[in-house]
């Protein structure tokens, strides 16, 4: 469904992708972990078409891609971008976000959607009408949750989803894309520093340091502190996990 | 000694209902400590912090019988008192970093300016200061970064570079509202160490608002359960695992596992914590 073949980025005279490649299944999910900066968003970025210039093989939901021509491939990829708040439109209301996307593809029946889909992220009705700047953090995260799944993509490209979320809101939202993927085959791309969440939610994980795939690895070994990249193990020690 | 000093603060917004209450009548005292704060999402977290700061905009209002910064009553401070005290004394790390930079000067620039508010050095000395700051949050390549802008740094960059701007400034009293949620352990750990020192050293007193429960237990003095607008519970150092309020025990069994081999995570009966306790805007 992904596949990621030696990506390099640069931006000026900085190298930031070196060689990057990874691949995954329908109806998996595969995490990115690793140091800030390393590159995660990156590649999340690169693949939805964000970076314009790139080198190497990206194919995506059976497309090939090409550096700095668009796929229209809304309706096959949605994305949750780390800052929330950037990514959502300062004047349209939580409503506005959510209907958006259905409007543009024609899907009937809006209103019960947008309205299905706040109680799925936890979002009391009330909160249809306002806007972004007039939401907690929490609350800004889950729109844009909302938003990547109102047109049901099957491959979801999910940068932090639940960094702004207290844990039982987390965990809310961890079991609603569970599910999804469970019952829909949808297939992750998943961006965290949390590794109890990989743990939850994936299958296999991938260890990024400055701008190399250090390790791949399957969430077995992650589970059993296995990891072998010196980075791998500093990320289990530094969490009191070994 | 009482650095800060908050009794029965109100938080409220106009809506089609008639008035909201976002923060309902907390009241706490902030010595040279670290003081962690965790809750629900939305329960008035970033709120308590910005009414702290003055920062609450029209037509959002903030009311209380008393909040004092040593021993000065905020509650009737000029606005250009107020500002003056934000940029040196007191100082906030906003839930969205990026968001508080200008979008239009580069990372090296906005640190230098905070700077030269406060400091009488020379260019050279504060640029020497800048690069020194970047690097002390780890930031490996202090040159390049300087002369990035907002945009173009990673979201953990744009949270050290806060902190690092927040830092130079010294203050007496920083709140950090979720300054470490885009950080890896290893990075966040330094972030940590730094803010140590500026409470130990210097006598800071800090606010950390926080979702990470691990963290806030291992490293805050004392913990503040957020519900709904109120403290619900105050934890000492260490002591969360004996926490007795439903909403903090029910955040206890969330917490997913490194070993996680559950098929769903157990959530909050919010009913029945509504029956607990109603009120507030989630
Ligand atoms: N537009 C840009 N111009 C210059 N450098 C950039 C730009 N966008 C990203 N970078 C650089 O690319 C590197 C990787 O950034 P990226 O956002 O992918 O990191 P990340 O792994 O997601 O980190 P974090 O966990 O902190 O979010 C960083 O050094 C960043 O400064
Ligand atoms: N301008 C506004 N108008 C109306 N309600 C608002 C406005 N700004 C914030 N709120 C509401 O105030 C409540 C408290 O918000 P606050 O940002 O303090 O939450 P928080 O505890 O920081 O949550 P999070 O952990 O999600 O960041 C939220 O329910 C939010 O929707
Ligand atoms: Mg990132
Ligand atoms: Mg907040």
């Amino acid at each position: 469904m992904i596949a990621v073949q030696n990506l390099n980025v640069r931006y000026g005279d900085t190298t930031v992708l070196h060689g990057v490649s990874l691949a995954v299944a329908q109806g998996e999910s595969f995490a990115l972990v690793g140091e800030s900066g390393s590159g995660k968003s990156t590649i999340l970025k690169a693949l939805a078409g964000q970076v314009a210039d790139w080198q190497g093989q990206m194919r995506l939901a059976g497309q090939d891609l090409q550096p700095g021509r668009k796929a229209h491939l809304a309706r096959q990829v949605q994305m949750v971008f780390q800052d929330p708040y950037g990514s959502l439109h300062p004047r349209r209301s939580v409503d506005d976000t959510l209907a958006e996307p259905l409007a543009i593809h024609g899907i009937k029946g809006r209103d019960a959607r947008v309205l299905a889909m706040l109680d799925a992220v936890g979002l009391p009705r009330r909160f249809r009408f306002r806007l972004p700047h007039q939401l907690s953090g929490g609350q800004r995260q889950r729109v844009a949750i909302a938003r990547a799944l109102m047109l049901e993509p099957p491959v979801l490209l999910l940068d932090e989803p639940t960094s702004a979320l207290d844990v039982s809101v987390q965990a809310e939202i961890m079991n609603l894309l569970k599910g999804l993927r469970e019952e829909k085959g949808l297939t992750f791309l998943l961006v965290t520093h949390d590794l109890p969440v990989v743990s939850f939610l994936c299958d296999r994980l991938a260890v990024l340091r400055a701008g190399r795939v250090e390790e791949t690895a399957e969430v077995a070994t992650l589970r059993a502190a296995g990891l072998q990249s010196a980075y791998g193990r500093e990320l289990l020690e530094r969490s009191g996990l070994v | 000694m009482t650095l800060l000093e908050v009794d029965n603060l109100r938080v409220t917004f106009p809506s089609d209902q008639g008035p909201v209450e976002v923060v309902r009548g907390l009241s706490f005292a902030l010595g040279r400590e670290r003081l962690g704060i965790v809750g629900e999402s939305g329960s008035g977290k970033s709120m308590t912090g910005r009414a702290i700061m003055g920062l609450i905009g029209a037509p959002g209002q903030a009311t209380a019988d008393r909040m004092a910064f040593e021993g000065r009553d905020l509650r009737h401070l000029p606005e250009r008192e107020m500002r003056k005290l934000r940029g040196a004394r007191m100082s906030m790390v906003l839930q969205d970093p990026k968001f508080s930079l200008n979008p239009v000067i580069r990372i090296g620039d906005q640190i230098a300016e905070a700077l030269e508010f406060h400091t009488r050095l020379s260019a050279r000395a504060r640029r020497a200061r800048v690069l020194e700051a970047l690097e002390a949050v780890r930031i490996d390549d202090p040159e390049r970064v300087a002369r990035l802008y907002p945009h173009e740094v990673s979201g953990g960059m744009g949270q050290r570079v806060m902190i690092a701007m927040m830092v130079v400034m010294e203050p007496a009293l920083m709140i950090a509202d979720e300054p470490t949620s885009a950080l890896d352990v290893s990075v966040r750990g330094q972030v940590l160490d730094i803010m140590d020192d500026l409470v130990r050293r210097r006598g800071m007193g800090l606010l950390l608002i926080s979702h990470d429960l691990n963290m806030v237990a291992r490293w805050c003095d004392r913990i503040l359960v957020m519900y709904r607008g109120q403290i619900v519970e105050e934890l000492g150092a260490g002591a969360l695992h004996e926490a007795q309020h439903p909403y903090t025990r029910g955040l206890l069994a969330s917490l997913p596992r490194l070993n996680e081999d559950r098929a769903t995570l157990p959530v909050l009966d919010r009913a029945a914590l509504d029956g607990f306790m109603a009120g507030g805007d989630r």
